[in-house]
């Protein structure tokens, strides 16, 4: 059965209280990028892996400029203080833990902090697009996912083992998907939210992991 | 010194059958996309593309010709596959890919960018971080079983790191905002991407220029790319492309 949880956006917003004043931030590609409507007024940097710190807002009409995109081929706008850098430097900043926060989709991830979401073998290909992903993985400070809770058809995407190709291992910090908030701990996962009107016993009907559920649980908090 | 060329043909005269190319640019933006049709002209075939993150996604339709006329036999990206299975599906690289064709090794940004800084700096190969934990850390990524070749870890400091080796390409094709006679080279924005790196690494290095100036006209502080690097260069009209991937 398939679960109503919370929208995309909301899933953004949520993510978005857990950047920090000061942070330096990278957001992936889907539900990451949706972030960045909800960063205005808060002190901080969203890098963009193409060469470029302080990306603006997206661009439209007569403001597109074909030179200037952000990491998901999105033209973007600038904003006072943005710099261009080349791709070298783009990564000696990201493997070199210098992103407080990155935020990537998932197909699948499992309580030890596993994820995948490079390559989809439904797709009939044992390889697919890695982009900055591992990267990203290897340098970020913290790293969050933000994704939906269950496929299309309700099938668990958070699961105990991982059988897509992974993008990398123990590296996940939270989760933050429709229907909860969840932490990696080396416990398990924690569930610390969950999304209005559902109980823990909802989202663990569609979570393979056994979830331990937080004393503090609470509603997902806007 | 001049290294401005007055044809295409001329500036690309020594790229013959089976040379290995980089193809600078991410998505659409900073693609020399110029220099890509004056290949399809040219129909070199064997030719191995590699890129950084999708310029060949982003000049969807060179890349298509190119491939139509069975030009390129290996690509290597971090980003080649469009996003969208459907349209992957249609798309006549992918199909080559799926049928073992073409050979597409897939590589993270980061490692990529590192394995042309090290071949550009002289350095054989790498150990990094970037794919510990995934396929990348066991074996070369390709649709090609053959070349699966496996990688060496080794730890340092109680982590595990994955040695990668430089990659040198015979030719870069740079696409640039200005540059001078000589050679020195400035992008514009975003565009600049993997263009410096590419332009250090290749042995011989071709850029298509938008704006082609005389020496001193670009002031010595605002160099990208100084001109050692860069063999020769051609001006191109700045043209206007869809800036969208999916």
């Amino acid at each position: 059965m398939k679960l109503e949880g919370i929208p995309r956006e909301m899933i953004a917003l949520r993510v978005s209280k857990e950047i920090k004043d000061g942070d330096y931030v990278n957001l992936g590609i889907g539900i990451p990028t949706l972030i960045s409507n909800w960063t205005e007024g808060k002190d901080i940097i969203l890098q963009a892996e193409i060469g470029m710190l302080k990306n603006g807002p997206l661009a439209d009409g007569d403001m597109v400029n074909q030179d200037l995109i952000n990491a998901s081929c999105q033209p973007v706008m600038e904003l006072p203080g943005t710099v261009y850098f080349d791709i070298v430097d783009s990564f000696t900043m990201i493997r070199g833990k210098r992103m407080d926060v990155v935020v990537m989709g998932a197909m699948q991830v499992n309580a030890r902090g596993d994820y995948a979401g490079w390559a989809n073998p439904e797709r009939g290909l044992d390889i697919g697009n890695i982009g900055g992903s591992m990267d990203l993985c290897a340098g970020a400070k913290k790293l969050f996912l933000a994704m939906e809770h269950t496929t299309r058809e309700g099938n668990a995407k958070i699961v105990n083992e991982i059988t897509f190709p992974p993008t990398t291992a123990g590296k996940v910090n939270m989760i933050f998907t429709d229907l909860a908030v969840m932490e990696v701990t080396p416990k398990g996962l924690v569930l610390k939210e969950v999304a209005p009107g559902l109980t823990a016993a909802d989202v663990q009907s569609v979570t393979e992991p056994k979830l331990i559920v937080s004393p503090d649980l609470k509603e997902i908090e806007f | 010194m001049n290294k401005v060329c007055e044809k295409m043909e001329e500036a690309i005269a020594d790229v013959k059958d089976g040379a290995t190319i980089a193809v600078a640019g991410f998505f659409a933006c900073g693609v020399p996309r110029l220099l890509l049709r004056a290949l399809i002209a040219k129909k070199v075939k064997n030719l191995t593309l590699t890129c950084g993150c999708g310029p060949l996604v982003g000049a969807a339709d060179e890349m298509r010709q190119l491939v139509i006329n069975k030009q390129v036999r290996k690509v290597i990206d971090s980003y080649g596959l469009f996003r969208s299975a459907t349209k992957g599906r249609q798309d006549p690289f992918e199909q080559a890919v799926r049928k073992g064709e073409v050979e597409l090794e897939v590589v993270p940004m980061g490692t990529l960018a590192e394995r042309y800084r090290a071949a550009a700096a002289g350095v054989p190969a790498v150990f990094l971080p970037t794919g510990i934990g995934s396929v990348v850390e066991k074996a070369v990524v390709t649709n090609i079983i053959a070349n699966r070749t496996p990688k060496e870890t080794r730890e340092f400091n109680g982590r595990k790191y994955v040695l990668e080796y430089a990659l040198k390409p015979d030719f870069a094709f740079i696409h640039a905002f200005r540059g001078d006679t000589e050679g020195n080279l400035r992008y514009s924005k975003t565009a600049r991407n993997f263009n410096p790196v590419m332009a250090a690494a290749a042995a011989v290095t071709i850029a298509e220029v938008e704006n082609v100036v005389e020496p001193g006209q670009i002031d010595g502080d605002d160099v990208h790319t100084p001109g050692v690097y860069v063999k020769r260069l051609i001006q191109v009209p700045r043209i206007s492309f869809a800036v969208t991937i999916d």
